[in-house]
């Protein structure tokens, strides 16, 4: 995708945004919310990572909204889960910090894989070194010595749908 | 007070609160930063996501509600990513996990 | 909806007992973090009480700046060493 067609979804995207805070077409708003846009667009560099083609694909947002709608359920199974490990009264935690070998290859794939673990239950990224992260889990049940079973434990529920849409 | 709260919104916020609640309460009873880490990031997250979701659907789609979106999602956009950026920064700086750990691969492989 | 306000006023104490407290200071830190989560709820509730947007963008803002400082505060923790 050439600069051209970069900046102008920039633009599109300011403008949007702009329009969104806003929430009024009164045309003296608009006129200084499209010269902000022009100049931000020109000044920052770009917003979009490369490839940003990959946004006008319907079959990739398909898989967005499916991550999504199993994000949310897991989130709230991740709620009841922290529920019940505060309000008991033995705090039946098992702490550990494990590492996963993930097989997304794209940087986003990646960011929005390590924010998904620390949405759901039990589980913090800490850290990603390559291909390679570094998970607080809150109660480690598998046998450490299977790295298989705690990837496929703590990331495998992602890793469908997201290599679906990035990669 | 301006207008009466319909069912939903009320129900939605007073969700939220209560998650808000139990997120507090595990900074408070969890016992390493790590722990409560865990605890305030997942149930504050949802918490304020629901009451401010309980906000839009109370507004409809006017300016307010929004707003209330556009900051509901970028609540669930940044809360995890300022968590790891906490998290990292208190293992680097050094402080111990809490005794009953089990395992700290993170320690083997940089040496920090 | 006071009820509601009074409860998330009472949070953001709980919070702040572990700032008063918290032997470290990532600690401390965690709990500025939540807080600063909790007042955008605080600020949604103040606009559905007081019907008017403006507490919206409060909402928006502060969401901003308590990211940024959240980032700026673990940066900072990286660069230091605390025993206890």
């Amino acid at each position: 995708m050439d600069t051209l067609k970069r900046r102008l979804l920039d633009f599109v995207i300011y403008f949007a945004l702009w329009l969104l805070l806003t929430w009024s077409l009164d045309w003296q708003g608009v006129v200084v919310g499209a010269i902000l846009a022009v100049l931000f667009a020109l000044a920052l560099s770009g917003l979009l990572p490369k490839g940003a083609e990959r946004l006008f694909s319907p079959v990739r947002w398909f898989w967005a909204i499916m991550h999504l709608l199993s994000l949310l359920f897991w989130i709230i199974v991740a709620n009841f889960d922290v529920l019940y490990r505060v309000l008991h009264p033995n705090l039946p935690i098992r702490p550990g910090i494990v590492k996963i070998k993930t097989t997304l290859k794209s940087d986003e794939a990646k960011a929005f894989l390590a924010n998904s673990i620390t949405l759901t239950p039990g589980t913090l990224t800490i850290d990603i070194i390559d291909d390679w992260l570094y998970i607080h889990w809150i109660n480690v049940h598998e046998s450490l010595e299977d790295a298989e079973a705690i990837t496929r434990d703590i990331a495998g529920r992602f890793e469908v749908t997201l290599r679906r849409v990035f990669d | 007070m301006s207008s009466q709260i319909g069912l939903v919104p009320i129900i939605l916020i007073s969700t939220g609160v209560a998650f808000d609640l139990v997120g507090a309460l595990g900074l408070i009873r969890l016992p390493d930063v790590y722990n409560r880490l865990q605890a305030a990031t997942k149930c504050v997250t949802l918490g304020t996501f629901l009451v401010l979701i309980g906000v839009l659907v109370h507004s409809g789609w006017n300016a307010m509600g929004i707003k209330a979106l556009l900051a509901a999602i970028f609540v669930l956009w940044t809360s995890p990513t300022g968590s790891h950026a906490l998290a990292r920064g208190a293992h680097i700086a050094g402080v111990r996990l809490w005794e009953g750990t089990v395992v700290d691969k993170y320690k083997e492989d940089t040496g920090r | 909806m006071t009820v509601i306000l009074f409860l998330l006023i009472i949070g953001c104490f709980m919070c702040l007992y572990r700032v008063a407290k918290g032997p470290t200071p990532p600690d401390r830190a965690v709990a500025i973090d939540t807080i600063g989560v909790m007042v955008v709820g605080i600020c949604g509730v103040f606009g559905v009480v007081t019907g008017q947007d403006f507490y919206l963008n409060i909402a928006i803002a502060w969401a901003l700046l308590a990211f940024i400082g959240t980032l700026a505060l673990a940066k900072y923790l990286e660069g230091r060493g605390f025993d206890e």
